[in-house]
């Protein structure tokens, strides 16, 4: 199990240095002189000062060292400097981050758990009103646009119902401390989770039902009626166990999709989290902050994909002789 | 005979519309007795399955039972409800299914699926559970049953796996066992294990079998009694000496005569002959790659490996399945490359070449495939089937197409044949129409993978007079790789018994079934269903 | 092929997704002949609500355009990405994977690990990351849509291939000396096509999604109307004026479903047994 993790670990490491040097190559996509876009950003274009600038971030010395100053910058956790927002990028990331951590699990949390459960529930009376409910519904979730259903949402519950709050992550100048300020923060959490998870739910719903229908088919739920087990238990221990792993897979493979889906929810909830981050530095040209939030992301996603492939290892007694 | 404990009365299911046939069971009745084995006997699509499944009430949803009676202590099993199932399987009736990896729950221990038998009946105590989940384990000859009991199916072998099957199905006592084609996935000397162990449990827990079988070696072995069932009927039954020893319906006496006889016909010696093949010292070691921090698996396919087929000679490659017989045939195909080795065909040195050389050689050694639904692209039609290797080799596709209905002819097939697609074929029609594609590059040897193991015995008979006659007729040698020693005994003038990738012995056929002389071959001749009563 | 029609229509999911798909290709070839003004150009007063006018009968935006004619001109812009995005993804992926699979071994390893990185990275970030640098168009858009589309195809085809490199069909036409780039052609890739076309009916869904994501952002192609310019135009006046956002909404909604629907359908007349591949 620990040469398990210290050889996935070694493995993210070497992917994440790989999105690095992606990373900077894209910065040296962008239009322009890096230098000069920087103090523009700045809001200077002297050429005193873009010279300083050239010299300050090694613009002026051959590419394979700029690299190098590069990686080692984000070793350190130096992901460069803001000039829009006057601060460095990593100080602006690490406030943001609880937030979009919070965000981003919830909804995890929430898709997994319901999605599991309709999924279940359309397999148990597959062929029934139930199923084709529950099967019609994650078919329409699945296809609806992220940014949309936030919108609609907003739409009904705060500008027709006023239920809940549209935007931000607590209500500004209320001062709330303690029990009062987190469901504070959950009044304002509810739809953000809800409508970034929605469309996962409905993909793990689909996974589930599919997933449980193919697994009643097997010859181990054929032994386990010839025992005389109850449904129930056939049902739980042997076909809902076996039928979780491709969930489980799905499960790792979706958290790119949660992360990028953050930026589009942040976006209309204007919470504060990195994915709204990300929209304003994209709004401002803000190539460093960009770029920033990329690299985080991506690391996010990686130590995502570490836990599912431990779950998957705990869950699969079989993985370890797989190749 | 005592009384029956089932009694099976006049029982008809029903297939699903557009099915084959109207009636999956059609009429068909017959009764198990305590302490009897009865052998449901019969080709793939009797309706033997379905007799099984119906016992324990789990026939699929598709097909209904339209009429009959099953009587099993006192009363109508047909009529019994999902609570009346549920308390009656595993408690009075058990079953073992065909294939030990998928009748178990890859996620859970073997103890833990041996105790929810108990579980399911509301019986013991967890911890009296253990204790007889241990017992069940030693008693089905499971060796160290403490690891057992702890380990999950993938880290036990094909026959541990259903002698843990069998221990749950005996958990409860039953009084009727059914089995269905339980020893079919297994290896000839596991099966010859397990068919000893389900006898004498049979014995000592006086219980009534149905044990469903598609093999006269295992009839004769096993049964007391036979019902042969033919499209859902029952075509004869009777006591296994009835049956296999005077048997009266012809398609009884047809299937008998179609196993091939364990005899080897005598054969003339071809070792006179010029060498066709020749295969030295081939080697071949698969590396499995199980991660940074763990050594490396290995598995040794090919040590060593020696022989010479000389023309028009018939070598046989025996053994059970991981022998590398078949990685010796794909060597030998230069389908998978060699560690070390030569491969010479007449005067030319196949391993040797490479590329463009290697496939203008290619046509002179030519393979028959095992499964005859992979092995021809669903996509072409049977014509382009045969004829793309001649094609390849610089004949217009006119002459090729002209050629390929020709060689339909010689397998037996309608020349009209090279316009349709395989699907539109039988399993024994498909092996005919890959022999003739192997036939179309006019090669010099025909190597044939397990040619005939996935057909049904009469079909498969007729398949091999097929090979047999076309090879005198072409003058063609041949390495016939078998697990089935009767249809080697029939087909092979030498044969060569590999085990763990090694030859252990070479021999003329008479000579090696008169004479075995490694441990290993005495053991597998001996593991040959139906050996000690010679059947028909 | 009349067999593939059959079962294509006798699944209610294919016929709904083929008539939605079919309704959208007529409105976006169509369409625009009948209202030949540019999208972009007033017609009316602004926030004229809908079913009030029959001129603009989905009502105008907050500068007097036409919701329908956006509607209308942004049905191409949503096909047309999907599709030319798909294409990208398939053009890259498919030789990809049927190399790596054919040839196995080392070419397979770096491929798959190749792969395997641009699976890991968020595919939505980069494709923002990727608009924004090479600056927001048509190309830049579908470049980076095919860019972050195409690791499934590869490890798809790749899957395929490798299932039936050793299948018995593959080694008879090696041993009867077929070449390499033969067998790839006509004994693989016909063979490995289903599974493949069926993903891809599901990536044109994804594909519009992302666009309409990208465009929502403001990373739209500043020339071409589409929805997710439209919803997100709407968004801040979303409390004055609900139609701007939910009729374009609807619009991506029922392609993208249409789609996914054609999908099913799809899947059920090419692969009998249930394929499951995770995206």
């Amino acid at each position: 199990m620990l040469s398990f993790i210290a050889q996935r670990v070694v493995k993210g490491v070497i992917v994440l240095l790989a999105i690095i040097v992606l990373n900077f190559f894209l910065i040296r996509l962008a239009p322009g002189d890096p230098a000069v876009v920087m103090a523009g950003e700045a809001g200077a274009s002297d050429q005193i000062f873009v010279a300083q600038l050239r010299e300050k971030f090694g613009l002026d010395r051959p590419l394979p060292e700029q690299l190098l100053i590069y990686v080692k910058g984000i070793a350190s956790l130096d992901l460069g400097f803001s000039f829009r927002q006057q601060a460095p990028v990593a100080k602006l990331i690490a406030e943001r981050l609880p937030a979009t951590l919070l965000l981003t699990l919830t909804a995890f949390a929430i898709s997994l758990g319901l999605g599991i459960l309709f999924g279940v529930l359309a397999a148990r009376f597959a062929g029934t009103f139930l199923d084709t409910a529950i099967t019609v519904l994650a078919l329409i979730f699945y296809a609806t646009p992220l940014f949309w259903i936030a919108l609609i949402a907003i739409l009904l519950f705060s500008v027709w119902a006023d239920w809940l709050p549209s935007f931000g992550y607590e209500t500004v100048g209320a001062g709330y401390t303690g029990l009062r300020h987190a469901l504070d923060v959950g009044a304002h959490l509810v739809m953000p989770a809800a409508t970034l998870g929605l469309f996962f739910m409905a993909t793990y719903t689909r996974m589930t039902r599919a997933s449980m229908l193919e697994v009643k088919r097997l010859d181990f739920v054929k032994t386990a009626l010839a025992k005389g087990l109850r449904d129930g238990i056939i049902l739980r221990r042997h076909v809902l166990r076996n039928a979780l792993l491709p969930v489980v897979t799905l499960a790792g493979v979706h958290a790119g999709t949660l992360v990028g889906g953050a930026v589009l929810t942040e976006t209309v909830f204007a919470w504060p989290g990195i994915g709204r981050l990300m929209y304003d530095a994209l709004i401002q040209r803000d190539y460093n902050l960009l770029l920033g939030v990329f690299v985080v992301s991506s690391a996010m996603v990686l130590i995502f994909n570490l836990v599912t492939d431990l779950v998957y290892r705990l869950v699969d007694p079989r993985i370890e002789y797989a190749s | 005979m005592g009384d029956p404990v089932v009694s099976i009365k006049n029982l008809r299911i029903a297939l699903p519309r557009g099915a084959e046939r109207t009636h999956a069971v059609d009429g068909v009745s017959f009764d198990l007795t305590a302490g009897k084995i009865v052998c449901v006997v019969g080709e793939s699509g009797s309706g033997k399955s379905m007799c099984a499944h119906a016992l324990l009430g789990l026939l699929p949803d598709t097909v209904k039972v339209e009429s009959g009676e099953i009587a099993f202590e006192g009363r109508d099993l047909l009529s019994v409800d999902q609570d009346g199932w549920r308390d009656l399987r595993g408690r009075r009736i058990a079953m073992v299914f065909q294939e030990p990896m998928t009748a178990l729950n890859p996620l859970m221990r073997i103890g833990e699926q041996l105790m929810e038998v108990f579980e399911a009946h509301d019986l013991l105590s967890p911890k009296e559970r253990r204790a007889k989940a241990l017992a069940l384990v030693r008693e089905v000859g499971l060796p160290d049953p403490e690891r057992i009991i702890r380990a999950y199916p993938h880290q036990l072998s094909g026959g541990q796996r259903q002698r843990a099957m069998i221990a749950m199905a005996l958990a409860l006592e039953p009084a009727v066992l059914v089995a269905d084609e339980p020893t079919t996935a297994l290896d000839v000397t596991t099966q010859a294990q397990i068919l000893k162990l389900i006898r004498n449990l049979q014995a000592s827990h006086n219980m009534a079998v149905m044990f469903i079988t598609h093999d006269f070696g295992v009839v004769a072995d096993i049964a007391d009694q036979v019902v042969v069932l033919r499209h859902g009927k029952v075509v004869e039954e009777g006591t296994a000496e009835a049956v296999l020893g005077r048997p009266q319906h012809d398609y009884t006496k047809a299937l008998l005569a179609a196993v091939p006889s364990f005899d080897p016909p005598p054969r003339r010696s071809r070792e006179d002959a010029p060498r066709a093949l020749e295969v030295v010292g081939l080697d071949k070691t698969y590396v499995t790659p199980t991660g940074w921090f763990r050594p490396k698996r290995e598995t040794r396919a090919a040590h060593a490996v020696n022989f010479a087929i000389h023309q028009g000679e018939t070598l046989g490659l025996v053994g059970e399945s991981g022998s590398g017989k078949s990685s010796v045939a794909r060597l030998v195909m230069r389908l998978i490359e060699a560690d070390r080795g030569t491969v010479r065909i007449g005067d030319v040195d196949l391993t040797a070449l490479d590329g463009r050389a290697l496939r203008t050689q290619r046509h002179r050694i030519q393979m028959i495939f095992q499964d005859p639904f992979a092995s021809l692209n669903p996509r072409r039609k049977v014509g382009r089937i045969i004829a793309d290797g001649m094609v390849a080799r610089g004949t217009p596709l006119e002459a090729a197409l002209k050629r390929a209905q020709e060689l339909l002819g010689l397998v037996g097939l309608d020349a009209g044949a090279i316009g349709r697609y395989p699907h539109e074929f039988s399993g024994g029609q498909r092996q005919r129409i890959g022999i003739a594609r192997a036939l179309a590059l006019d090669p010099e040897i025909i190597v044939a993978d397990e040619a005939v193991s996935a057909l049904d015995v009469s079909v498969q008979a007729q398949v091999l007079r097929l090979l047999e006659d076309l090879k005198a007729r072409l003058g063609l040698s041949m390495l016939f790789i078998t697990h089935d020693l009767r249809v080697a005994a029939q087909i092979c003038d030498r044969i060569a018994v590999m085990q763990k990738g090694e030859i252990v012995e070479l021999k003329p056929t008479a000579a090696l079934f008169a004479d075995p002389e490694h441990a290993y071959t005495r053991e597998l001749l001996a593991a040959v269903p139906g050996r000690k009563q010679e059947v028909a | 092929m009349r067999q593939f029609w059959r079962t294509m229509l006798r699944s209610p999911s294919g016929i709904i997704g083929l008539i939605i798909l079919v309704l959208a290709i007529v409105i976006a070839v169509a369409g625009p002949f009948y209202f030949p003004n540019s999208p972009w150009r007033m017609v009316q007063r602004p926030f004229v609500p809908p079913f009030t006018l029959a001129k603009v009968p989905l009502g105008t935006d907050a500068l007097g355009r036409d919701v329908l004619a956006g509607l209308i001109f942004g049905a191409r812009v949503s096909l047309l990405v999907g599709l030319v995005s798909t294409l990208v993804a398939l053009v890259v992926g498919v030789p990809l994977g049927a190399i790596a699979g054919y040839f196995g071994g080392r070419v397979d390893d770096a491929l798959m690990r190749f792969t395997e990185f641009f699976q890991t990275i968020p595919s939505f970030a980069l494709a923002i990351v990727l608009v924004a640098i090479l600056q927001p168009s048509i190309y830049s858009i579908v470049a980076a849509i095919g860019l972050v589309s195409w690791p499934p195809v590869a490890r798809l085809v790749r899957g395929e291939v490798l299932s039936l490199r050793t299948r018995e069909y593959v080694q008879a036409a090696v041993v009867t000396g077929q070449s390499n780039a033969w067998i790839i052609w006509r004994e693989i890739l016909p063979n490995a096509l289903s599974p493949v076309i069926v993903l891809a009916s599901l990536m044109v869904a994804t594909a519009i999604l992302l666009e309409s994501s990208l465009s929502f952002l403001g990373l739209g192609d500043p020339n071409l109307i589409s929805w997710g310019y439209m919803v997100g135009a709407g968004r801040t006046v979303i409390r004055q004026a609900w139609w701007i956002t939910v009729f374009p909404g609807v619009a991506i909604l029922l392609s993208v479903l249409g789609l996914n629907l054609i999908g099913e359908g799809l899947n059920d007349a090419l692969n009998p047994r249930l394929s499951r591949e995770g995206r």
